[in-house]
């Protein structure tokens, strides 16, 4: 069985959010590196693998796929299906509520504040303020939803880990590394499910690969 | 099965033409958005967001309206509708990387269009914000592109068989087609071929029937 090859950088959250299933799920895997500030995502060799142009990009046999949501289902389908519950007509529906909450309305505010509070500096652009700050109001009254939903159980769709919480690793960890971080330890069960997460071999793994100033500052550029 | 919000809803209407794909009984509770009715205490213990639509299945509560028409889809699977394909991993991975296309890269070019042209006149009393309509047509166009090129190559998204993945373009689609910048897709004759085909269905003739265009 050859490896799944994962086209991409590794500092990309959206990479993570697939490096990390395939790390759970223990897929022999290769990442096949690719430069953005090269260019290499817009260029016909892999507009070919993904129209859009975007990476992750997954190649299993003569399957490839895009998306990183759809890459993450498909690994934890075929090697790890306990992680989507999809026996259990509830636990999947529960595991889906929450990964589709992280994907429209905490996925926005984080890479927003993380886009203007580690990025832009690197890129050469002022940071706006406003900007952070309308996407900090929104993000308390989010955090109390996760908080509730985190009395219940220890994980978002229940006792053990899904790919509800998985989805959530590639940005929280560039939110948790800004300096708003400190957010967070107003909502006590949302940063001991933080910690949790951190403490996973895989995500101490996938978390190697992805420096806080994304390699910007060691002129590392993605 | 109930289902709370409004008709008008395109999150609303994802789970509805569910419903009706699978030929599930079900009851719409209509709650007036517009009367905030989403923000009373009741829908919040069913959705945290105050958003709608909810679910309710006996004691199972769900929300967001892709993990509730997921839901819905698995539940009343059969052989004759199987719009997730979750038996066949391959095609279930065509259905999901369309569906998060129709949510990353479909909704964000073509929504603004039907918000400046239709919801926020009618939520907000605003006029059309035209540089906002040329940006989203321009971004819209690139992503039909795209489409065209699937199309072409299959008769719907995934694969060669309906599924998810078209059923989630039929909201906001339908709203746009509503808008004076639909003959933007006549330049995408697979495109708009295939859209004459979901309009051909009959869940979506029904749902797209409460779901007026003027106001």
């Amino acid at each position: 069985m050859a490896p799944m090859k994962v086209y991409g950088w590794a500092v990309s959250p959206w990479m993570a959010r697939v490096l990390v299933c395939l790390e759970e799920a223990g897929v022999e895997y290769e990442i096949v590196p690719m430069s953005r500030s090269g260019g290499d995502h817009r260029r016909p060799e892999h507009l070919a693998r993904n129209p859009f142009g975007e990476i992750p990009v997954l190649e299993d046999g003569d399957l490839t796929l895009y998306q990183s949501r759809a890459i993450a289902r498909y690994i934890l389908r075929k090697c790890k299906p306990e992680l989507l519950r999809e026996g259990n007509l509830a636990e999947s529906a529960t595991v889906d509520v929450w990964v589709e909450v992280e994907s429209h309305q905490l996925h926005p505010i984080l890479r927003d504040i993380v886009v203007q509070c580690i990025i832009n500096p690197y890129i050469g652009l002022d940071r706006d303020q406003a900007v952070v700050d309308e996407n900090l109001a929104k993000l308390r009254p989010l955090l109390q939803v996760y908080e509730s939903r985190l009395s219940s159980s220890p994980y978002l769709a229940g006792d053990h880990v899904s790919l509800a919480d998985l989805s959530h690793f590639g940005f929280m960890r560039y939110f948790m590394a800004s300096e708003y971080t400190g957010v967070v330890d107003d909502y006590p069960r949302v940063k001991a499910w933080w910690d949790a997460l951190l403490a996973r071999p895989s995500v101490k793994k996938v978390i190697a690969g992805m420096p806080p100033d994304f390699g910007m500052g060691s002129g590392k550029m993605p | 099965m109930k289902v709370f919000g409004h008709p008008l809803s395109t999150n609303v209407a994802r789970v509805l033409v569910c419903l009706e794909e699978v030929g599930a009984e079900y009851e719409l509770v209509t709650l007036d958005f517009l009367a905030g009715e989403h923000n009373v205490p009741d829908h919040v213990a069913r959705n945290p967001f105050g958003k709608i639509p909810a679910l309710q299945d006996g004691d199972l509560i769900l929300f967001e309206s892709r993990a509730i028409a997921k839901y819905i889809l698995r539940k009343f699977k059969s052989r004759e509708v199987d719009l997730l394909r979750e038996g066949d991993i391959e095609a279930a991975a065509m259905v999901d990387a369309w569906t998060e296309v129709e949510a990353q890269q479909y909704y964000p070019a073509l929504s603004p269009v039907v918000f400046e042209c239709i919801i926020f006149p009618i939520m907000r009393g605003t006029t059309t914000d035209q540089s906002v309509v040329d940006e989203s047509l321009e971004k819209l166009k690139k992503v039909l592109d795209v489409y065209e090129a699937q199309l072409s190559k299959h008769e719907y998204l995934a694969g060669d068989f309906f599924s998810f993945a078209d059923l989630n373009h039929f909201p906001f689609t339908f709203y746009f087609m509503a808008t004076p910048y639909a003959p933007v897709f006549d330049a995408y004759p697979r495109v708009k071929a295939w859209w004459q085909r979901l309009m051909l269905r009959p869940s979506i003739k029904k749902i797209s029937g409460n779901m007026p265009t003027r106001f």
